[in-house]
C-alpha cells in the first residue's frame, strides 16, 4: 500500500491551510474530508479575516479551494473517516471507502451541530427538524417553529423567525435565556415569540413532516403543535474516530503550543482541538503549524 | 446536449450559494427558483423531494438534495477533473 508523507483529515481554514504547507514542503499529502469549508461556509459576512474587507463564507471557501488547488495536492471529497490508529510507526486512516497509510497525520476534521438526541430528531431531519435557520427559515413562512436552545445562536435563530413564522417558540432548558442580553431583549418583547424555559424536548412527532414537539416542563409532559424545529444547541467536535487522542471534557481533542497531540506523528488544529479561540484566521495559522510540525517530524525522524 | 436544470434555493443558504456556483463554473445553464418568497415553487419543492431542505435540484426529472456533487456530476455527464 502506498504510504503517504502526511494525511490531513478535514478541509475547512485548518485542513487547507495544512494542505497548502504540506505542498510547499513537498510532502507526499493527501486530504480526506466530507466537505470543503467546513464551518466557514456558514459565516454570512466574514470582516476580520486580513486582506479582506468584507467576505462572505461561501467566498473565502472558494478562495481557500482554489488556492489549495493550485497546487497537486490529492483530494478526496465526500468521504468521512471512521477511524485513527497508529501501528509501529505507521498511522492508519480508516475510511468508510478504504484505509491510507502515512507516516503522519493532521486532524483538522472540526465541529458539528450538536444533535439533541431525542426519539423522532433523526427521523424527521430536513423534514421541519433542521440545523440552519438561514437556509431552511423562509420555508416556515406563516407556521409555527420551535428553536431549541438558549444561548446566541438560538436567539439568533429566533431572531431570523420571528420575522417570516406565526408564532415562535424557544425552548430552553436553563432558567434564563443565557445569549447576549440585547438578543434577549428583541425576543422577550416580541409578542410572535414565547420563551419556554426550563423546558426539555423528549420527542419530535409527526407523519409525512413534523406536527408537534413532545416537551416536558416541571416534570410534566406536554405537547406542542409547531411545524418546524431548529436545532441550536452548540457544536460537538467531530472527534470519536480517533478513541486513541487525548482530549478534554469537551470530547477536543488536546494539542500544545506545537499543535503535537499524544501520539507522536500526529497533529491536530482548528476547532477540533481545545485551542481555546475558534476563529477562520486562528484556525488557519494552526493549520500551518501542524503540517510544519510534521514536515519537522518526518525530517527527525529520517523514515 | 443542454440538460433542464432547476436550482430551489433560499438567498442566505451556502450550500445553495456553493451549488449555483458549481453548475455556473461548469457552464450549465439553470432556472433559479427562490422558495422563500415563490410559495408555489415552494410547495413544488417539498413535493418533488419529499422533504423542507435546501438546496434541491431538479435535473432532467432526478433530485438530489443538497450540495451531493458526486451526484450532480453524473446526472449532468461532468466527467472529474
Amino acid at each position: 500500500m502506498r504510504m503517504y508523507d502526511l494525511i490531513i483529515i478535514g478541509a475547512g481554514p485548518a485542513g487547507i491551510t495544512a494542505g497548502v504547507y504540506a505542498a510547499r514542503k513537498r510532502m507526499s499529502s493527501l486530504v480526506i474530508t466530507r466537505d470543503i469549508g467546513g464551518q466557514a461556509v456558514w459565516s454570512a459576512e466574514i470582516s476580520n479575516y486580513p486582506g479582506y474587507q468584507l467576505i462572505s463564507g461561501p467566498d473565502l471557501v472558494a478562495k481557500f479551494e482554489e488556492h489549495l488547488r493550485t497546487y497537486a495536492v490529492a483530494l478526496k471529497e465526500n468521504e468521512r473517516v471512521v477511524g485513527l490508529r497508529k501501528t509501529g510507526s505507521t498511522i492508519i486512516v480508516k475510511t468508510e471507502k478504504g484505509e491510507y497509510d502515512s507516516r503522519t497525520c493532521v486532524v483538522a476534521s472540526g465541529k458539528r451541530s450538536q444533535a439533541l438526541g431525542v426519539p423522532g430528531e433523526r427521523e424527521f431531519k430536513n423534514r421541519g427538524v433542521t440545523y440552519c435557520a438561514t437556509c431552511d427559515g423562509p420555508l416556515f413562512a406563516d407556521k409555527d417553529a420551535a428553536v431549541i436552545g438558549g444561548g446566541n445562536s438560538a436567539l439568533d435563530a429566533a431572531l431570523q423567525l420571528m420575522k417570516i413564522c406565526r408564532h415562535t417558540y424557544i425552548i430552553n432548558t436553563a432558567r434564563t435565556l443565557t445569549g447576549d442580553p440585547v438578543m434577549r431583549e428583541k425576543v422577550e418583547h416580541n409578542p410572535a415569540v414565547s420563551v419556554l424555559n426550563n423546558t426539555r424536548v423528549t420527542a419530535v412527532l409527526g407523519d409525512t413532516m413534523v406536527n408537534a414537539l413532545q416537551i416536558e416542563k416541571d416534570g410534566k409532559q406536554e405537547r406542542l403543535s409547531i411545524q418546524g424545529v431548529f436545532v441550536e444547541i452548540g457544536l460537538m467536535p467531530n472527534s470519536d474516530f480517533a478513541p486513541d487522542l487525548e482530549k478534554n471534557a469537551l470530547g477536543e481533542i488536546r494539542v500544545n503550543c506545537r499543535s503535537e497531540t499524544n501520539i507522536p506523528g500526529i497533529f491536530a488544529s482548528g476547532d477540533v482541538t481545545d485551542v481555546p479561540e475558534k476563529q477562520i484566521i486562528v484556525a488557519a495559522g494552526e493549520g500551518a503549524k501542524a503540517s510544519l510540525g510534521a514536515f519537522r517530524y518526518l525530517a527527525q525522524n529520517k523514515f | 446536449m443542454e440538460k433542464n436544470v432547476k436550482v430551489y434555493s433560499t438567498p442566505a443558504c451556502p450550500y445553495c450559494k456553493m451549488v449555483k456556483k458549481f453548475l455556473q463554473d461548469n457552464n450549465v445553464a439553470f432556472e433559479d427558483a427562490d422558495v422563500s418568497h415563490d410559495r408555489q415553487k415552494a410547495e413544488e419543492m417539498v413535493k418533488k423531494s419529499g422533504q423542507m431542505g435546501v438546496p434541491v435540484l431538479d435535473i432532467e426529472g432526478k433530485i438530489i438534495i443538497g450540495f451531493d456533487k458526486e451526484s450532480i456530476k453524473q446526472a449532468l455527464g461532468i466527467r472529474s477533473p
